[in-house]
């Protein structure tokens, strides 16, 4: 068969590699394609900017425009179209610390500020010494905080949990649920998918039982129920015992978060581990998890910033978390003005913003970083 | 397979012991629930042997280089790997495993380490050498499989063919005294199984005792002692690959060849 001349060809010259059309660059391509690519787009586009346009203002006159930035609880009943910041300044040790001696907020804020110093370098992934840094952070750093907030002794004077209250308890019970629940969840993942029944059906009947139950059942039982159980004289503090609640409840949700990550593994990662003689904790510790847990970071984070906001549950058995603080902050008459209870919850949500909108963000910046180029 | 043939072999290390046994196989047989997967199985492997195994796919092939280091469990017969035999004992699987390197298709390396970091985990971790030490091993091999400037990306960054010569070198780092491959070349573009068949081929040279699941033909000629015919999970023929190949006996042989010869 003979083919026409002019289909046969050999390149002689390169063709020039060059930079991409000017429209596909720029501000204006952005606009076209993000906001305006479709009629759809265009009409939401525009909803948009109508509410936005709407809503900013008023929120705009209400937390800054009319508010009431110094002076009396007079001011504030005198302008209740505006938040009462007055309030806030005059409350917000109790909102912070709560029934906490003012003569002892130095040792909550040592604790607070030796977490600081402890998790950051610990997130950051280029900081040095990890191990000693994860050694006093998970060993030493609890019996610290501890010895410094309940005191009693070193001639500390003695609070007890009940005086604690505010965004103190909220990051305490933050802290201790999100450090708490994470091996636990991995150790039920692993126990799931284990060839031993015993364990694998106690890891199930564990998750599952745990899972069954709404949080609040569990803070009630554990404050309520829990000492018909034990002995006489014998008791647990009632935030440790909610700490415990929150932490294997969450520890449960978790382990189905990893779960997922260790199934989506390939089988050939256990299989190259086990070649090469890997046993079962050690191609766990350095092929299995690394990978799985990283798949599932927008999971276990999800469960962590849902684990902080539930922290908020504890005020119904009694406990004084940030909310409840809050609403116990302005429960006499002396503070009664119209905008307060709006004030205090704007402040609710800005920190309870900060937490998790920092906790989300970090994780993306994570994932990022754990991206090892599986996508080109 | 023109890939093996065009190559010079040096066969001055490649001594097959007379005496001994670097695994034995007998009676064994595997079932996948009620599926019979591997029937009667018997084969001696030599000290310094290169046996190819060959067949139709579902025949098993796969499956049974798989039990030599248990990542299969057969439930009847003897498997003796370097004198230990393969038994429920996790102690003994783990001593037979740092003994037998394996190669896969899909090269599994650990796409969340670096070139070097995989091929020192293992020894690190589990024959407790240095650091220092382990990743002057790991780059010795690096460079006997050609690609030692890739030590500090990741898998992702690779070729296929550049991972697979990665796998092979992260299966040395363990100093194996058996190496079995389960289809190495099978996944790869065809302009890079060249490269992977030649670092299989100087390995062989070498002197090492290997098991090849493969359909690289030429590599079989080439480079087997032995060659190995499976079909519905049984050994059909096995033979020198000169007569295996010029003159097969058994007609299921004939006719795989004849499909696969062209």
């Amino acid at each position: 068969m003979t083919i026409e001349s002019n289909f046969l060809y050999v390149r002689e010259t390169e063709a020039p590699v060059s930079p991409p059309p000017r429209r596909e660059t720029g501000l204006g391509y952005w606009l076209r394609s993000n906001l305006f690519s479709s009629l759809g787009n265009t009409v939401l586009t525009v909803v948009t900017i109508v509410f936005l346009a709407w809503i900013l203002p008023i929120l705009y006159n209400f937390l800054v425009g009319e508010a009431v930035f110094a002076g009396t609880m007079d001011d504030c009943r005198a302008h209740p179209a505006g938040a009462c910041w007055v309030y806030i300044q005059a409350r917000a040790s109790f909102m912070v610390y709560g029934f906490y001696p003012i003569a002892e907020y130095w040792r909550p804020n040592t604790v607070f500020v030796l977490g600081l110093a402890l998790i950051i370098p610990l997130l950051m992934p280029r900081a040095p010494y990890k191990v000693p840094n994860i050694i006093a952070f998970l060993v030493v750093y609890p019996i610290v905080a501890v010895i410094l907030l309940a005191g009693g002794v070193f001639g500390l004077p003695y609070v007890p949990t009940e005086m604690w209250g505010g965004l103190m308890l909220t990051l305490a019970l933050s802290v201790v649920g999100v450090v708490g629940s994470f091996p636990i969840g991995i150790l039920l993942a692993l126990g799931r998918r284990s060839n031993l029944p015993i364990i694998k059906t106690l890891c199930i009947l564990t998750i599952e039982l745990w899972r069954a139950v709404p949080l609040i059942t569990v803070l009630f039982m554990a404050s309520v129920m829990l000492p018909l159980f034990v002995p006489n004289g014998f008791t647990v503090d009632k935030l440790v015992r909610a700490m415990i609640g929150i932490t294997i409840f969450y520890g449960a949700y978790m382990a189905e978060t990893i779960r997922g990550g260790l199934q989506a593994l390939p089988r050939g990662q256990f299989e190259a581990a086990a070649a090469l003689g890997l046993n079962y904790w050690k191609s766990t510790i350095f092929i299995i998890l690394p990978q799985a847990l990283k798949y599932v970071i927008p999971g276990i984070v999800g469960t962590f910033i849902s684990l902080v906001k539930d922290t908020s549950l504890v005020s119904i058995v009694g406990l004084l978390d940030l909310i409840n603080a809050i609403n116990a902050a302005g429960a006499s008459a002396e503070w009664a003005s119209p905008t307060k209870a709006f004030t205090g919850y704007t402040f609710a949500i800005a920190i309870y913003f900060v937490l998790c909108f920092s906790l989300s963000r970090y994780a993306k910046y994570m994932e990022d970083r754990l991206n090892t180029g599986h996508k080109r | 397979m023109s890939a093996a043939e065009s190559m010079d072999i040096d066969r001055s290390n490649m001594k097959v012991s007379a005496s001994e046994v670097a695994i034995d196989i007998v009676g064994m047989n595997k079932w996948y629930g009620d599926f019979h997967v591997l029937r009667d199985i018997d084969l001696r492997v030599m000290k310094g042997e290169r046996i190819v195994i060959a067949g139709p796919s579902g025949s098993g092939k796969s499956t049974l280089i798989r039990c030599v280091n248990r990542l299969e469990e057969h439930q009847k017969g003897k498997i003796v790997v370097d004198g230990i035999e393969l038994t429920n004992d996790l102690k003994r699987i783990d001593e037979v495993r740092r003994e037998v390197g394996m190669v896969f298709q899909h090269f599994n390396l650990f796409p969340h380490l670096t070139i070097l970091q995989n091929l020192t985990l293992a020894p690190i971790w589990v024959r407790g050498t240095p650091r220092a030490e382990a990743e002057e091993t790991a780059m010795h091999y690096l460079e006997r499989v050609k690609i030692p400037e890739q030590a500090s990306k990741f898998p992702g960054q690779l070729s296929g063919g550049q991972q697979q010569r990665v796998a092979i070198a992260r299966s040395l780092c363990m100093s194996p005294k058996i190496m079995l491959f389960d289809e190495p070349t099978s996944a790869l573009d065809p302009e890079m199984v060249k490269e992977v068949l030649e670092v299989m081929i100087s390995l062989a040279e070498s002197g090492m005792t290997m098991i090849c699941v493969t359909h690289e033909m030429g590599f079989a000629r080439q480079v087997a002692n032995r060659v190995i015919f499976m079909d519905q999970g049984q050994i059909i023929e096995q033979n020198e690959p000169e007569e295996f190949f010029h003159n097969p006996r058994h007609e299921r042989t004939k006719l795989f060849l004849s499909q696969i010869l062209h």
